[in-house]
C-alpha cells in the first residue's frame, strides 16, 4: 500500500519535472524558429540584452511566487516599484554627493515598508490579498505622484554613480544579471533549505493544518509580503537606474506581466506549489517573446495579444496534463 | 462556527436596530450622507444640479458593477472587463469608420456583440476547465482583448460618429441625464434579478456552497456561463456610453476600470469570498465613490489624492468588520475562560 502510494507520488513529482522539461523544449523550439527567421537572435549581444530586460521581471516574479505560494496575490508591486524608485530618484536628485548605496537602501526600505503594510492588512487585518493589494496599489501610486509633486526625475538629475548601478559590468556580465541571479539563488536556498521557507509552502498548501501544527501563519504572510515589497524596491532602483528616469506612471500594469511569468512557470494560483527554476523559465519565455517580436518584424501592437494567447495556452495545457495524470493515478488505484 | 454559536441566543431578540441600522448598507448610507455634507461644506458650488451633471462622468463604468457583483457573489472575479470595454469600443469605432457606409446602429450592435462574445469566452473557458482560477483566466483574456484592440487600431483613434450618438453620453431628459435614467433602470432590473428570482437565489447558493448547490440540482456551470456572458454584455453597454461621451475611441480607453468597478462592489459590502452582501450596498457605494470624486474635484484636490482616499476607503472598509470581529471573538473567549475558572473554583 505505502509502496504504491510512494510510487504515485514519485510519478506525480516526475510530472512536475515533465512540465519544466516541456517548457524548456518549448523555449528551445521557439528559439530555433526565431533563429531561422532572423539570425540576429542567437548572438551574444542580443542574448545579453534580452536577459537584462528580463531581469526586473524575474526579480519581481521570485517575490510574487512566494506570495502566490502562500495563496495570496500582490497587485500593488507596480506601484511599490514606482514609489520606491521615485523615492530613490528624488534622494539622488536632492543629494547628488551622497553615496549611491544610501539611495539603494532608501528604495529597498520604502519597498519593504509598503510590503509590510500589505502583509499587515492580509495577515492581521484579515483582508483578502486581492482586495488589500488592490487598495494599496492606488495608495502607493497616488503617493508616488504626491512625493514627486507630479514631476519626473530625469537623466540629467541623476549622478553617474546611480546610473552605473544597472550599467556596470562584472566579469563581462551586466550587474543586473548578477543581481537577478543572486536573488534567484537566495530564493532557491530560502524556499528549499530553511525552515521558514518550507513553512511558506505549508501555509499555502494547508492553512488550517499549518496553523494547528504551530506555524505562525500571520507572520509568514507578513514576511512574504515584506519580501515582495523589498524585491519591488530593488526592482524600482534598477528600473529608475536603467531607464534613467523616475516617473509617476512607472511600471503601471507591470504586475500582470509578473503574475503571467509565475503562471507560465507552473506556480499554482491556489497556493502551495511553485518552484524557483520554473519561474526562471517562465520569465525567460516571456523575455524571449518580448525580445523576438521586433526581430520577427511583428508589429509591437501584436505583443499583448500574443502574450495573452500564450498564457491562455499555457494554463489550459497545464490543466490537461494534470487531468491526465489524475485519471491515470485513479485508474492505477482501482487495479 | 463560533460566530454562529455566538449569534444564536440573540436571534430571537432581533430588534429594528439590529435588523436595519446595523447593516453595512446603513453604514454606507451614513457615509454617503457624510460625503455629501462634507462636499457641501468644502465647496460652495456643490448643489443638486451639479451632482446630476456629474453623474455623466462616473456613470458609464457603473453598468458593469451589477454583473460584477454577481461574479463576486459566486466567489469569483473578472478582471478582463476594462479590456472588454476597450475592445468593444474599438470594434464600434472601426466598423463605423470602415468606409462602406455602415450605419451606426450596426456598429453599436457589433460592439455589444463583441463584448458579449468576450464575456462568453471567459465563461466558456472557466466552465470547461473548472480547475482554473477565474483570476488567471481573466488575466489572460484581459491581455488578449486589450491586445486585440491594439492590433485592430494600433495607436490610432477612431471617431467622427454621427451627431445623435452623442445623446448616450451627453443627452438628458429634462434636467436628468439620460445615462442616469439608464442606470436607474438597470439598477432596478438587476436588484429584482438578484433578490427576487430563482436565478438570483442560485447565485447566493453557489457563492455559499458550490458543492452543496451542485448536489441540490443547481446547474452551477450554466449559471456561471450566464453570469460571465452578462458581464460581457454590460461591458458592451458601458462601451456605448463611454465612446459616446469621449466621442472617439482608442485602444487604451477604459484603462484600470476593472479596479474602480471591483472597488465599488467590495466597498458595497459584497464579500470576495462569495455568498455575502447585497446589491443595494454596491449601488450606494457607486454614489459614494462618484460623489467623493466629484466633490473633491470641485475644490481642486488632485486625482492622486483621490486615488489614495479611495484605496484607503476600500481597505479600511473591508478590514474594520474583520478586526472588530476578532476583538469580539477574543472578548468572548476571555469571558468564557473567566466563567470556566469561576466554576472550577
Amino acid at each position: 500500500m505505502t509502496a504504491k502510494q510512494d510510487k504515485s507520488i514519485v510519478r506525480s513529482l516526475s510530472v512536475a519535472r515533465l512540465r519544466d522539461i516541456g517548457l524548456v523544449l518549448f523555449i528551445v523550439i521557439l528559439s530555433i524558429f526565431i533563429q531561422f527567421r532572423n539570425s540576429q537572435f542567437l548572438t551574444i549581444s542580443n542574448l545579453n540584452n534580452m536577459l537584462i530586460n528580463a531581469c526586473i521581471m524575474g526579480i519581481l516574479a521570485v517575490g510574487m511566487m512566494m506570495v502566490i505560494i502562500t495563496g495570496g496575490i500582490d497587485l500593488s508591486i507596480g506601484s511599490t516599484l514606482a514609489l520606491s524608485g521615485m523615492s530613490a530618484g528624488l534622494f539622488v536628485r536632492d543629494n547628488p554627493d551622497a553615496p549611491v548605496i544610501i539611495a539603494v537602501l532608501i528604495g529597498i526600505a520604502v519597498g519593504m515598508a509598503a510590503g509590510f503594510v500589505n502583509g499587515l492588512l492580509v495577515g492581521k487585518g484579515g483582508v483578502l490579498p486581492l482586495i488589500a493589494t488592490l487598495g494599496m496599489m492606488n495608495v502607493y501610486r497616488g503617493l508616488t505622484y504626491i512625493i514627486a509633486g507630479g514631476a519626473w526625475v530625469s537623466a540629467h538629475q541623476m549622478n553617474d554613480g546611480f546610473k552605473a548601478i544597472s550599467f556596470y559590468n562584472i566579469l563581462g556580465i551586466n550587474s543586473m544579471i548578477w543581481i537577478a541571479a543572486i536573488v534567484f539563488l537566495i530564493a532557491y536556498f530560502f524556499l528549499n533549505y530553511t525552515r521558514t521557507g518550507r513553512r511558506v509552502y505549508a501555509v499555502g498548501s494547508n492553512y488550517e493544518a499549518s496553523q494547528i501544527s504551530g506555524t505562525n501563519v500571520d507572520n509568514i504572510q507578513i514576511l512574504v509580503y515584506t519580501i515582495m515589497g523589498g524585491v519591488s524596491g530593488l526592482s524600482g532602483i534598477l528600473w529608475v537606474s536603467r531607464f534613467a528616469s523616475a516617473q509617476g506612471d512607472t511600471a503601471q500594469g507591470f504586475e500582470m506581466n509578473v503574475i503571467a511569468a509565475c503562471v507560465l512557470g507552473g506556480v499554482s494560483i491556489t497556493g502551495g506549489s511553485g518552484k524557483v527554476p520554473g519561474v526562471a523559465l517562465g520569465t525567460l519565455l516571456l523575455g524571449i517573446l518580448r525580445n523576438s517580436l521586433p526581430l520577427l518584424k511583428v508589429s509591437p501592437f501584436w505583443q499583448d495579444a500574443i502574450y495573452g494567447v500564450i498564457i491562455m495556452i499555457a494554463i489550459i495545457v497545464n490543466v490537461m496534463v494534470k487531468r491526465t495524470v489524475d485519471k491515470r493515478n485513479l485508474q492505477r488505484r482501482h487495479i | 462556527m463560533n460566530k454562529i454559536a455566538a449569534k444564536l441566543p440573540s436571534a430571537g431578540q432581533d430588534s429594528f436596530v439590529r435588523k436595519y441600522l446595523m447593516r453595512w448598507e446603513a453604514i454606507l448610507f451614513l457615509i454617503l450622507i457624510i460625503v455629501n455634507v462634507f462636499n457641501a461644506i468644502i465647496s460652495p458650488y456643490y448643489n443638486f444640479t451639479g451632482i446630476l451633471g456629474a453623474t455623466r462622468d462616473f456613470m458609464d463604468k457603473t453598468f458593469i458593477v451589477f454583473p460584477m457583483a454577481m461574479v463576486i457573489l459566486i466567489g469569483e472575479i473578472d478582471i478582463s472587463v476594462a479590456a472588454t470595454v476597450a475592445l468593444s469600443s474599438v470594434m464600434m469605432g472601426v466598423t463605423y469608420n470602415a468606409g462602406n457606409g455602415v450605419p451606426m446602429v450596426v456598429a453599436i450592435l457589433i460592439g455589444i456583440g463583441t463584448a458579449t462574445l468576450c464575456g462568453f469566452i471567459n465563461g466558456l473557458v472557466l466552465t470547461k476547465f473548472k480547475e482554473l482560477s477565474p483570476m488567471i483566466v481573466t488575466l489572460a483574456t484581459q491581455t488578449m482583448y486589450r491586445g486585440l484592440a491594439y492590433v485592430i487600431l494600433e495607436d490610432q483613434a477612431a471617431g467622427s460618429f454621427p451627431g445623435w450618438f452623442q445623446y448616450f453620453g451627453w443627452g438628458s431628459i429634462g434636467p436628468v441625464p439620460f445615462i442616469l435614467i439608464c442606470f436607474v433602470v438597470c439598477a432596478v432590473i438587476f436588484t429584482l434579478i438578484i433578490n427576487k428570482t430563482k436565478f438570483g437565489r442560485r447565485i447566493y447558493a453557489i457563492g455559499n456552497n458550490r458543492e452543496a448547490s451542485r448536489f441540490s440540482g443547481i446547474k452551477v456551470e450554466k449559471t456561471r456561463l450566464i453570469i460571465y456572458t452578462l458581464v460581457g454584455f454590460m461591458a458592451g453597454i458601458t462601451a456605448i456610453f463611454l465612446t459616446s461621451r469621449m466621442s472617439s475611441t482608442r485602444p487604451n480607453i477604459a484603462l484600470m476600470y476593472e479596479l474602480d468597478i471591483i472597488s465599488m462592489v467590495v466597498l458595497g459590502g459584497i464579500s470576495t469570498s462569495g455568498g455575502k452582501g447585497r446589491i443595494s450596498g454596491a449601488i450606494i457605494s457607486i454614489f459614494i465613490v462618484g460623489l467623493l470624486k466629484y466633490g473633491l474635484g470641485l475644490v481642486n484636490i488632485s486625482s492622486q489624492v483621490l486615488m489614495i482616499i479611495i484605496g484607503l476607503l476600500l481597505v479600511i472598509s473591508v478590514m474594520t468588520p474583520n478586526v472588530a470581529g476578532k476583538f469580539k471573538e477574543a472578548r468572548r473567549q476571555r469571558m468564557l475562560h473567566d466563567k470556566l475558572s469561576i466554576q472550577q473554583k
